[in-house]
């Protein structure tokens, strides 16, 4: 069956099975790389995409329940020369390891702050709940989407002690 | 002129920008080999070239011999070094780091050094990337590090007899060897070898950058792949495709041991895209045109398995291990530990327990193969390229000189997860449809079948002089293992090896244990760090305590074992650095003062006192003084570890809050502090502290492998839970403790080592109770709680 698709701003159209999941066909018919397969069941967030404004989990989303909706996935935030500010908060802070939840992280947390930019820590966290990091560059990533937050509402006050209190560390040379 | 994501990627995978492959065909040869996945001429159709300038740039270079400088380092006429380096990038930051090593050797920027990691046609052999021996192999007095300095070292001899000058007259800045009393006498890099070999040896004398004069080492350069990975632009092995690529599913055993009966191909073969069922002894898989396609095609799959062999019970799980044939091994055995014990000592014992515990990797693992009738081309995420090679060889019957293993970047691994089984399957699968094959494993089947890590029951005993001073200590372990890295030729080791009909390693029982020799080694931390490690008459450990013994068991594992961060390190050091605490707590002493009253070696010391001030430790015995046995109760428990014996000083403090109604544990702080020597990256050191200290939190708070009677039962996010983002995570502090003048170690294992014991010690300072078996879970705690002596 042939669908519409729209992906970061370009038009395609595909011609699959109607269930396939939306994932298979953004990776594999469309080649885009953002959004990953990590468990397939909808558990832990690394094939989000951001479908109609929302983030959604692309392994368990039919590609016909996408037809002709905005779709945008990480690579069509920013690029590496002009990273979106929520990348570049990422970059700043350093925050990864292996880099294959970021999908799932940075897609999830901007789809929430852009519709709720006053959000509290405790909302934030609860909005991150669905999404894993099994490298657990927990610490560093909740930096960086405060760092955005902070952005989104520059009036409110976000420190201090907030999420994360600030890492504190001593170099000593001997 | 554009590229596709994949050509583009094949740029990227040989380290290139398009704007420097374009401008730069030279240094092409070098980089660009690193790509087979398209013919030259379409490639170079892509690119806007005459096939005939593309075809001789996909020929393979041959890897230089060994010891050859050749084999490490080119330069192109550009100045741009290339650095082939069999340490890969796991996540870790290893890449950036050996970016900066090579940087700091020759006097460039980092942005002049390209990095080709663990390609067998390209790469030295380095072995596997783990165990945090990168830094020790590369970072040290060979390998990588000489090769930089013999790289330097060539280079201005080069420049001296091009300049006319002594090399002792010359300076390097930047790439440019210029002479010091005339900056305008000068030449650079990309003049002296541009593009052509070396052709010397390695230079066992060339001085290295002495560390207290880095520039680039030393500082906290940024990830240089950070960019590409937070923009969705990195290549991971999940997106490697090749032309003509169809995509494999595999079906796994609905048993542990189950062998297949008979399978229904027609069940399939009428469905859509279907290309092949692939059968291999036990081993069975589909190959289909699209990956959808595959995986509906395995489950539909009609197939016929023969019951498997029946799991012991896990309630009971434990005492199956001391039941069992075992080999034994002595760590130490001074010979009079049995009877000091006896001899008017107090004596105080405990057991611990921990569990199978997994990988668990964000990705499943994915790979793809491309077997031909008498070579292969694999793309792996593998931490042992060559490993890999030459076992997938013996798999396919092929020549290990003809197959190519490329490493790809693949999710985090923290040790074997299922990246080299899955290279066994994209293998088999194309070698049976002669095309390349991409298989990604589904959630269940990289969880079901991983090579977990180690479950461990361990006994402590320990005789107390009449001051309180421990003077002799026991241990005994039992632990299963089956399997493991599959190494050179054992692709049994994993599950695809054994279900094609390959053996695992084999177990061979012994008892006793023959007495150690060789000299005192305790690569898995089975040694506290309190006593003296004596074997061969020397003392090799860190500690005081001068009666010891060390009997360690194995027992053959009914599920694959391998290496999971830390292996037996982190189980043996919770038993370890819990025990520790117990004795403390009977002798009444300061957790802190106790322990360096026990050990004898100055920088294990000295990160214990680091954490200790850090963390404003106040000194006091536990429990905490005022227990309330109702409500919230806050404590704080310490750690520490010479990581492998000689890999890393850490110590760990842990406050924690427990709710003692529910049982449930929030760690509200962590201070490391952490001596590995010189210190590469500052910032990566940390990523690494903070992200050990969360993951060990992880696991010692709530991952478990389970089983029923005849399979693995944790194989979701929901039946093995890890943390997740929205958990709530503690502080983290750290203390880097920069030793420039000593031999650098790794630091990704080193404070997850420590984690559960540091925890587990709050609990007991926050509530009196002792919890001996990881996981904590809720249950655990208020049992722990139930059953604590009345204080
Ligand atoms: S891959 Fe979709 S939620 Fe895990
Ligand atoms: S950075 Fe590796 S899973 Fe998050």
């Amino acid at each position: 069956m042939s669908i519409e698709l729209k992906v970061n701003g370009r038009s395609h159209t595909v011609d699959v099975d109607p269930a396939t999941p939306l994932l298979y066909v953004l990776s594999d018919d469309l080649g885009v790389r953002g959004p990953k397969f990590g468990c397939g069941l909808g558990q832990c967030g690394a094939c989000t995409v951001i479908l109609r404004g929302r983030a959604i989990r692309s392994c368990v989303t039919p590609v016909s329940s996408a037809a002709n909706g905005d779709i945008t996935t990480l690579e069509g935030l920013g690029t590496a020369e002009k990273p979106h500010p929520i990348q570049r908060a990422f970059i700043d802070e350093q925050a990864a390891q292996c880099g294959f939840c970021l999908n799932g992280v940075i897609l999830t947390a901007k789809a929430f702050l852009d519709q709720n930019p006053n959000a509290t820590d405790a909302e934030i966290r609860q909005a991150m709940s669905g999404v894993l990091c099994r490298c657990f560059a927990h610490v560093r990533m909740f930096r960086a989407i405060r760092r955005y937050a902070a952005r989104l509402s520059p009036g409110k006050n976000v420190g201090p002690p907030a999420l994360i209190p600030d890492v504190c560390s001593t170099e000593r040379a001997v | 002129m554009r590229l596709t994501p994949d050509a583009r990627a094949a740029l990227t995978r040989a380290g290139f920008s398009r704007r420097e492959f374009l401008k730069d065909s030279g240094a092409f040869v070098v980089g660009f080999s690193g790509f087979s996945g398209f013919s030259g001429a379409g490639l170079a159709d892509e690119l806007g070239l005459a096939p005939g300038v593309m075809s001789p740039i996909l020929a393979q270079p041959p890897r230089a011999a060994d010891g050859q400088l050749d084999s490490w380092i080119a330069v192109g006429a550009d100045g741009i070094v290339t650095a082939y380096t069999g340490k890969c990038e796991l996540g870790q930051g290893m890449q950036t780091a050996q970016i900066q090593l090579i940087a700091e050797e020759l006097g460039i920027p980092v942005g002049r050094v390209r990095l080709i990691q663990c390609d067998t046609s390209m790469t030295p052999d380095q072995g596997t990337t783990s165990g945090s021996q990168s830094h020790p192999t590369n970072f040290n007095e060979r390998n990588l590090a000489r090769a930089g300095a013999s790289a330097r070292e060539a280079l201005v001899r080069l420049a001296a007899a091009r300049l006319g000058v002594a090399a002792d007259q010359l300076t390097v800045a930047d790439g440019v060897v210029s002479v010091k009393q005339d900056a305008s006498k000068k030449v650079t890099y990309g003049d002296l070898v541009g593009g052509r070999k070396f052709s010397v040896p390695m230079s066992p004398k060339a001085p290295r950058r002495p560390a207290r004069e880095w520039t680039v080492l030393g500082t906290s350069v940024p990830r240089v792949d950070m960019p590409a990975m937070v923009t969705g632009e990195l290549e991971y092995v999940h997106n490697v495709r090749v032309p003509g690529m169809l995509h494999g599913a595999v079906v796994r055993p609905p048993e542990v041991g189950a062998t297949l009966v008979g399978v229904d191909e027609r069940s399939v073969l009428a469905l859509p895209g279907v290309v092949k069922v692939v059968v291999r002894k036990n081993f069975l898989g589909v190959v289909a045109e699209k990956p959808w396609q595959a995986m509906q095609a395995a489950s539909t799959l009609k197939a016929t398995w023969a019951p498997g062999v029946g799991l012991p019970g896990q309630a009971s799980f434990y005492d199956y291990l001391r039941s069992q044939p075992s080999r034994d091994s002595l760590v130490v055995n001074s010979g009079d530990v049995d009877q000091t014990l006896r001899g008017g000592v107090t004596t105080m014992k405990a057991t611990y327990f921990h569990p199978y515990q997994m990988h668990g990797s964000m990705g499943s693992s994915c790979a793809v193969a491309d077997v031909k009738s008498g070579s292969a081309t694999i793309w792996s995420s593998s931490q042992a390229v060559f490993g890999l090679r030459s076992a997938a060889a013996t798999m396919l019957g092929l020549k290990t000189e003809d197959v190519r293993v490329v490493f790809a970047r693949g999710s985090g691994c923290y040790g074997i997860n299922g990246a080299d089984t899955v290279s066994y399957d994209a293998a088999l699968l194309s070698q049976a449809v002669g095309r390349p094959v991409r298989v990604q494993l589904s959630r269940r089947d990289e969880m079901a079948w991983e090579n977990y890590g180690f479950a461990y029951v361990i006994d402590q005993r320990v005789g107390l002089d009449a001051r309180g001073t421990i003077v002799a200590w026991d241990h005994e372990s039992w632990s299963p293992t089956l399997g493991g890295r599959p190494g050179s030729n054992t692709p049994g080791n994993v599950v695809t090896g054994m279900l094609a009909g390959f053996q695992p390693a084999a177990f061979a029982p012994r008892t006793p244990a023959p007495e150690p020799a060789g000299g005192f080694n305790n690569g898995s931390n089975a040694a506290p760090s309190y006593v003296r490690g004596r074997v061969d008459g020397a003392a090799g450990g860190t500690g005081t305590i001068a009666s010891e013994r060390v009997l360690t068991h194995t027992i053959r594992s009914p599920f694959f074992t391998g290496p999971l961060r830390s292996p037996s390190r982190l189980q043996n050091t919770f038993a370890h650095e819990s025990f520790m605490d117990e004795i403390a707590a009977r002798v009444k002493a300061d957790p802190v003062a106790y322990r360096l009253r026990h050990l004898s070696d100055p920088r294990l010391k000295d990160v214990v006192s680091a954490a200790a001030t850090a963390a404003k430790w106040q000194p006091r015995p536990s429990p905490r003084p005022n227990l309330s046995r109702s409500g919230v109760a806050s404590g704080r428990g310490i750690a520490c570890v010479l990581y492998e014996g000689d890999n890393g000083y850490c110590a760990l403090v842990a406050e924690v809050d427990v709710d003692q109604s529910t049982g449930r544990i929030s760690v509200t702080r962590f201070v490391a502090s952490q001596d590995c020597g010189p210190i590469s990256t500052p910032d990566g050191m940390k990523n690494q502290i903070e992200g050990g200290a969360l993951q060990g939190m992880s696991r010692a708070l709530g991952e478990e492998v389970t089983w029923d009677g005849t399979k693995v039962t944790s194989v979701d996010w929901r039946t093995y839970r890890s943390l997740t983002l929205g958990a709530d995570v503690p502080t983290i502090e750290s203390v880097l403790i920069d030793r420039r003048d000593a031999e650098a170690m790794g630091a990704g294992e080193t404070t997850i080592t420590l984690v559960a014991a540091a925890i587990g010690n709050a609990i007991f300072d926050a509530t009196g109770a002792r919890i001996r078996q990881v996981p904590f879970t809720p249950d655990r705690v208020k049992a722990a709680i139930a059953a604590r002596a009345s204080v």
